[in-house]
């Protein structure tokens, strides 16, 4: 079903997203080119040292990515935009990364300030992994954590000094030919984390990592993989914001997690894209007997972003959830939604999102809940909302939900709303502007969501949302 | 009007909300409501205005709040001497303006504790910051004094509110956001007896020599808590008699129409 407000304010939103973006004058001392081909993927497994068989793997995958085709049939068309012969496919600044703050190049620091990381912020985190186009270019451990036997490395590291820990998962959740786009990481990843939480250990801090793309016309594939072994327990949060380029820019992520019986992972995005970015990520967790795997994402800017995380229930009493909320602004088309399939008896899912749409923006709800004949006890609850602030902002909402057998059951609850007038008018007698009123009850929208995300993150999103809201009408 | 000399009405127009000849339409589809309206609201004064449904007693509030439903076509609204006209709603609240409203709107997702803070925050210079313990501890005494029970600061802006309950939070608001002049537009309607009380009660507190209202009603019932200085009866987009309290209680006992037709004739 397809929702266009004939109703809603006639004012129109103009985003200026130039006041988020900015470059600083970067060089790059490995760069793969422009183009993709088997000497592109020779390139990238050379230049990283990699062994044998992960070379191999980026050949196979290059050739699945190659013989499969757009999935246009039912995304949007300007898939078929992106040029994948014009696309840098690896760059980096250094070939090693650097361990400590200090051995962090000034220019690199200057942008993390300009990010908005606050000093003390820093160095509270428990580790950092931030990527700084393709290469990890600052990683840290707080000995604490080192010291309870968790890994946090970047996923190259994770490969050559973990192939055991790193093999047995690696591909399993998402495989290479999962879709287009997995294949497409698959053969030309770099960056990204890869993490190990031994059994029993909780880790207290979150683990964060700040990614970034600062080079125009260059893809990112960060790779990320998360084990969680049994009975542990961590939660990781990764946050993004690019400059704004002329030409279009790909951002295609693979991340897997994999949470062992009675573990709980919990996977926190705030991404803040420009508006040329082509965001297509893959995430997907396998939970365990007992497991609790919660994705909480909030996808703000870029052109297309498709993003559906989901969990596979694997173990009795697994308990998956996805917590989102999408901005799409003028131009922009957030397809996200999540996917549940349930495998095992007494499984439970959640599903909610919130989305915003302004301007021309176009927001997309996709769920997958299945839960198959066989199964008893399993449990599924969806809610997706969506607002729409202009006539011309558009949602569609697509739930596909299957549910099999006596002793399961779904609920589903769906709603479009709009901010009227009145509520404006309302809010603009107390003495706020067009815009306040619009971010108060944007932010009021969203608020239960954004409650759930971690403190910092909360008070990121909500001057995210002002941002987008400022100076943005009339 | 009544007899003041011109110098006393200078004086006036910087201490009052004066609306001069007011004729304004509905936007979408030009039919005029305010047919050249005149009022003086001078500080210190509590002005009733009183009308039959239709008589266009809520598009003047919403026209003096600036909505953007109505155009004004012709006439003036100065705000201590200051035109209005063109003024976002904001602005004119910023300048000490307030609107109860008939109808408030409910936020869904927006405590009323952050809603009042951020309308505050509004009226400070860029970069000042509102004292949230001032701030708290003001909001409890004012909530207290409508008694408002405390949950209301965390709820939803009007969301769910009882009729009564919205009302009260329309005065709440007046007396935090403290403006100069006050317009209460049927702020008796869907109130019970105990609420119309504490309502009434706000708004006397907050009557001062420095602070002018309109309280807009349909029925001179609110009149008795509220006592207005002067009644205006509103017919047909114009002001067609004034007169003291006893205005409305005649109006209460003979109803509408002896004016109608005292207009017509």
């Amino acid at each position: 079903m397809s929702t266009e407000l004939l109703d809603a304010p006639a004012t129109q939103l103009d985003i200026d997203r130039s006041r988020g973006d900015f470059v600083y004058p970067e060089s790059h001392e490995f760069d793969a080119g422009t183009g993709l081909s088997h000497d592109t993927i020779d390139y990238i497994a050379t230049v990283k040292n990699e062994p044998e068989w992960i070379r191999e793997f980026r050949h196979k995958a290059l050739d699945t990515f190659l013989a499969k085709p757009m999935p246009t049939h039912w995304a949007s068309h300007d898939l078929e935009n992106i040029v994948f012969q014009n696309i840098r496919y690896y760059l980096a600044n250094a070939k090693r990364p650097t361990r400590s703050w200090e051995d962090v190049p000034d220019d690199v620091k200057k942008t993390f300030e300009r990010l908005g990381i606050p000093e003390q912020e820093r160095k509270f985190l428990a580790g950092v992994e931030a990527q700084f186009d393709s290469e990890a270019v600052y990683s840290n451990i707080k000995a604490a954590v080192a010291d309870q036997g968790v890994i946090f490395t970047g996923s190259t590291e994770g490969l050559i000094k973990h192939p055991e820990l790193f093999k047995k998962w690696f591909g399993k959740v998402i495989p290479t030919g999962d879709n287009k786009f997995s294949a497409l990481n698959s053969a030309v990843f770099s960056g990204g984390s890869f993490i190990y939480i031994p059994p029993g250990v909780k880790v207290k801090h979150p683990l964060q990592a700040y990614f970034r793309i600062n080079a125009e016309n260059f893809g990112q594939f960060e790779r990320t993989l998360i084990i969680a072994d049994e009975g542990s327990e961590v939660m990781y949060m990764e946050g993004c914001t690019a400059p704004k380029f002329e030409t279009a820019t790909l951002h295609s992520a693979v991340v897997e997690l994999v949470a062992m019986k009675g573990a709980k992972i919990q996977y926190v995005t705030v991404q803040n894209w420009s508006n040329n970015v082509f965001n297509l990520v893959t995430k997907r967790a396998i939970a365990h007997e007992e497991a609790e795997v919660k994705w909480i994402d909030c996808n703000i800017g870029s052109r297309l972003t498709m993003k559906y995380p989901g969990v596979v229930l694997k173990g009795r009493k697994a308990r998956g959830e996805v917590i989102s909320i999408a901005l799409a602004g003028d131009g922009q088309h957030q397809d996200t939604g999540a996917k549940m399939i349930h495998a095992a008896d007494e499984t439970t899912s959640n599903i909610v999102s919130k989305s915003i749409s302004l301007g021309s923006g176009r927001s997309t709800y996709r769920g997958l809940v299945h839960i198959p004949k066989h199964l008893k006890g399993c449990k599924n609850n969806t809610e997706c909302d969506a607002l729409l602030i202009n006539p011309t902002s558009r949602t569609d909402t697509y739930p596909a939900i299957t549910v099999r057998g006596t002793g399961n059951s779904s609920q589903h609850e769906a709603s479009v709303s709009q901010i009227s007038q009145e509520q404006i008018f309302y809010m603009m007698s107390r003495g706020l502007t067009e815009a306040q009123a619009m971010s108060l009850s944007v932010n009021g929208f969203v608020n239960d969501l954004v409650r759930q995300f971690p403190m910092e993150y909360s008070v990121e999103l909500k001057r995210l949302i002002d941002m987008e809201m400022e100076g943005s009408v009339g | 009007m009544f007899g003041q000399s011109r110098e006393v009405q200078q004086t006036l127009k910087f201490m009052s909300l004066e609306i001069r000849n007011l004729h304004a339409r509905i936007a979408s589809n030009g039919t005029e409501i305010l047919k050249g309206l005149d009022l003086i609201v001078e500080k210190g004064k509590v002005h009733a205005i009183m009308g039959p449904n239709g008589s266009g007693k809520s598009t003047l509030s919403k026209v003096i709040g600036g909505h953007p439903d109505y155009e004004i076509t012709e006439g003036e609204i100065l705000l201590d001497g200051t035109s209005v006209i063109g003024m976002e709603p904001d602005v004119r609240s910023r300048a000490g303006l307030f609107l109860a409203m008939q109808y408030p709107m409910e936020i869904p997702g927006v405590s009323n504790a952050n809603f009042i803070r951020a309308a505050l925050q509004a009226r400070l210079p860029e970069g000042e910051e509102l004292e949230a313990t001032d701030y708290y501890a003001n909001l409890y005494s004012k909530m207290d004094g409508l008694e408002m029970d405390r949950k209301f600061t965390a709820r939803s802006v009007n969301e769910g509110f009882s009729g009564g309950e919205k009302k009260r939070n329309e005065i709440l608001q007046m007396l935090m956001l403290a403006p100069k002049y006050c317009i209460l537009d049927e702020t008796d309607s869907g109130l019970d007896i105990d609420a119309l009380r504490i309502v009434a009660g706000g708004v006397n507190s907050y009557r001062s020599p420095k602070v002018g209202m309109l309280v807009i009603t349909h029925y001179q019932r609110l009149l008795d808590y509220i006592v207005p200085d002067i009644v205006h009866v509103l017919v047909n987009g114009r002001i067609v008699r004034h007169g003291g309290k006893e205005l409305a209680l005649e109006l209460e006992e003979r109803g509408y129409d002896f004016i109608r037709e005292e207009t017509a004739a």
